[in-house]
């Protein structure tokens, strides 16, 4: 295998079907379901097959034919090169990642009209995310060698036009905007000086980079490194001369269908559609050769040898992304004592069985291993990525747990590691303080699981569980983990409306609405925080419950009775007389059907969609009270404080 | 590679990006065809290029008027 087609063809992806021309023809003609269409982008499409999955699908939206379950996601492009060609690919890269992706585009060279005219296509585009698609041919640059203070007063131009481009966008739509690095073009002026001397090209592009990253950090904003990938294809392959010239492409068509699924995955992780579980296969996955045949000294995992250097690339890049928050989990065709025995007894190993939540070693068939991982773990299968070796298992799984991704592997070992990052599973727009520690929650619930079955009784377990929920209203502290809960969670939340970072910022400040963010804490630990409400002030003295979300490791702790008497605390002191709420139903959430019913809610309607609305009446509410400590921080007009 | 055979692998070019069969003939050009627009057309010499392995320089991207035209370039380049 190149290194470059690795990243070009996508080679993590399976390559498409011998008839996939008649696949796609069937698509136009057929009454294609949003799956189908997902199911077809996930092979390694070039961009003549992504034009024309784009092009079925925007015929069934022209027939007004649902997309469903593909989420919903209206993305405007600013680019001061061509996009008409990418357009199309970004369509069908979307639908990989579950997205059904409309796409507002502006005339060619129009940027700085569309940015700074409040009517103009862009910005009346009522858009989710704008992505600003320049590349460095946008950019007020003069190159001038040695010039200290010229080339300060470029770069500082760059960076004023790049701002005041965002900052109208942001005046005019509520929408994240994704902003793109600059890749440098290859040529060079001196040589290997260009990097040291200022007012060069090279030195100018990697200043705006590092100023326009440092811009972005903790903006809410986000940033599409395209200067990586361009380097990490090459940036000889990355740019074409001749395609600028013919049609001002800002880069290789062959690098199309690479960036498509670059900016399909940060849309994907905007919404928070990033998996969160890494599978691992053991036998000449983990590690070289078969342990049950070849036994402990016999496989390759050590350092010194080629092979056992390979699995070990591999199990470094786990452990980093345990470190970073994904959740690690085995699936393997062995007795469970013999698979266990390399974690525990083989020196060499990175990998240890702690840093797996759950180790499921037997004679069953994956998918059901994986089926049950996903259940234990009360994460969707469209969380999961699982990774073997053996084609034969990425082909079961495949076809019977579509959802769950399934990278393709060569047959070399040494790119096991390479082929898993590069196909950006993981991808995070943000990094908060409960990504760090989330692979040790999921331990923590396997031993409160095991701890609930000595004790018996579940209201004696909740009490044992010492357990503090701790409340405040939205702060710019616990932004980042509520704007990734609000955009995660699907299983425990009633409305599955999703909110960018900008519009949770705005209900920080606004008066009329009443928000909360609970933390729970307990014997084993912290969980960080878990559960999210926002109430809109409505006429009448009422509160409509907009959002009621709460992460599925805390389900059956009462938690939801806390919230409402927390609710109910602040609506007496707010003098709100009513609750209103709705229980929007999607694939997802059967869970919640109850939510209200449980907790006292009147049913007032039943819409034919099965969407129901409940009420309940403040004065009257009695609820439950399980045994925790409640503690309220941070609200105006200040409640009475710690109450136990 | 004679003549029959570069037209026939141009007529898996044209569906390809025309998502539709096309006769393929020397004196077919844009406007026979619904859909081959300046864009398109890039696609079909981008497609084409791979297809044959060859690169087409921008002068002669410019001189193409019709199929005839493009198959004689390939005749050159192959």
């Amino acid at each position: 295998m190149s290194e470059n087609n690795l990243y070009s063809q996508l080679q993590w992806l399976p390559r498409p079907p011998q008839n996939m021309a008649q696949l796609l023809k069937n698509l136009q003609e057929e009454d294609a379901s949003g799956s189908e269409f997902q199911s077809l982008a996930s092979y390694a499409l070039d961009l003549n097959q992504l034009t024309r999955l784009a092009r079925a699908m925007g015929k069934a939206r022209l027939e007004d034919r649902s997309l469903s379950p593909l989420d919903p996601f209206r993305l405007a492009v600013l680019s001061n090169a061509t996009m008409d060609m990418i357009i199309p690919a970004l369509i069908a890269s979307a639908a990989r990642y579950g997205i059904a992706l409309e796409v507002i585009h502006s005339a060619y060279g129009q940027v700085a009209q569309e940015a700074f005219t409040p009517g103009s296509t862009i910005n009346t585009s009522n858009s989710d995310a704008v992505l600003i698609a320049l590349d460095y041919r946008a950019l007020p640059l003069k190159v001038t060698p040695g010039e200290l203070n010229a080339s300060t007063a470029t770069v500082h131009g760059a960076m004023s036009y790049l701002q005041a481009l965002r900052n109208a966008i942001k005046d005019n739509l509520n929408a994240v905007c994704v902003m793109q690095s600059f890749a440098p073009p290859e040529e060079q002026l001196f040589g290997s000086l260009d990097r040291v001397l200022p007012g060069t090209m090279r030195h100018l592009i990697d200043t705006i980079n590092r100023e326009l990253s440092a811009y972005i950090a903790g903006s809410g904003d986000v940033l599409l490194d395209v200067a990586t990938l361009a380097e990490t294809v090459g940036l000889a392959e990355w740019h074409s001369a001749p395609l600028w010239n013919l049609g001002k492409f800002a880069f290789n068509d062959e690098m199309i269908p690479l960036y498509a699924d670059h900016v399909a995955r940060t849309l994907a992780a905007i919404r928070g559609k990033s998996r969160k579980a890494l599978i691992l296969d053991l036998d000449n996955t983990l590690w070289g050769g078969v342990i049950g045949d070849d036994g402990l000294t016999g496989i390759k995992i050590a350092q010194g040898d080629a092979r056992g250097e390979a699995h070990l690339a591999l199990q470094r890049l786990a452990l980093d992304l345990r470190k970073r928050g994904v959740i690690l989990a085995v699936s393997s065709k062995n007795s469970d004592e013999i698979a266990r025995s390399p974690f525990e007894r083989h020196p060499e190993m990175l990998l240890k069985l702690e840093h797996f939540a759950v180790f499921q070693a037997n004679w069953q068939d994956k998918a059901t291993n994986i089926r049950a991982i996903a259940e234990e773990l009360s994460l969707g299968l469209d969380a999961m990525v699982f990774l073997d070796d053996n084609p034969v298992e990425r082909g079961l799984v495949r076809s019977v747990l579509p959802q769950v991704a399934v990278p393709e592997l060569p047959e070399d070992p040494a790119w096991y590691s390479r082929t898993l990052a590069a196909a950006g599973y993981f991808e995070a727009v943000a990094f908060a303080d409960e990504d760090r520690r989330r692979a040790g929650f999921y331990h923590d619930n396997a031993r409160r699981a095991a701890h609930q079955k000595q004790i018996g009784g579940v209201d004696a377990y909740l009490a044992s569980l010492e357990m503090t929920i701790t409340f405040q209203p939205f702060d710019p502290t616990g932004r980042a983990r509520i704007v990734q809960l609000i955009n995660k969670s699907n299983q425990y939340n009633l409305t599955t409306r999703r909110y960018t970072e900008p519009e949770i910022l705005e209900m920080e400040n606004d008066p009329s609405i009443f928000t909360l963010q609970l933390r729970l804490a307990d014997i084993f630990g912290d969980n960080g925080m878990i559960s999210v409400v926002i109430c809109r002030t409505v006429a009448g003295g009422v509160w409509d419950i907009d959002t009621w979300l709460m992460s599925c490791r805390v389900l059956g702790r009462k938690v939801e009775h806390v919230v409402l008497s927390e609710m109910i605390r602040h609506a007496r002191l707010a003098e709100i007389n009513k609750l209103t709420g709705a229980y929007i139903p999607t694939e997802r959430n059967k869970l919640v059907v109850d939510h209200y019913a449980k907790l006292g809610f009147v049913k007032t309607a039943e819409e034919r969609s099965g969407k129901t609305h409940w009420e309940l009446c403040v004065n009257n509410a009695e609820f439950d009270n399980p045994p925790v400590t409640v503690v309220s921080r941070g609200f105006v007009p200040a409640p009475e404080g710690m109450i136990a | 590679m004679d003549e029959a055979q570069i037209y026939s692998r141009l007529t898996t070019v044209f569906e390809d990006v025309f998502d539709e069969e096309i006769k393929v003939a020397p004196g077919l050009s844009a406007k026979d065809v619904e859909g081959w627009d300046s864009l398109s057309h890039i696609r079909l010499i981008l497609t084409t290029e791979k297809s044959f392995n060859i690169k087409f320089s921008v002068s002669e991207i410019g001189t193409l008027e019709n199929v005839g035209d493009l198959v004689a370039v390939i005749k050159k380049r192959i």
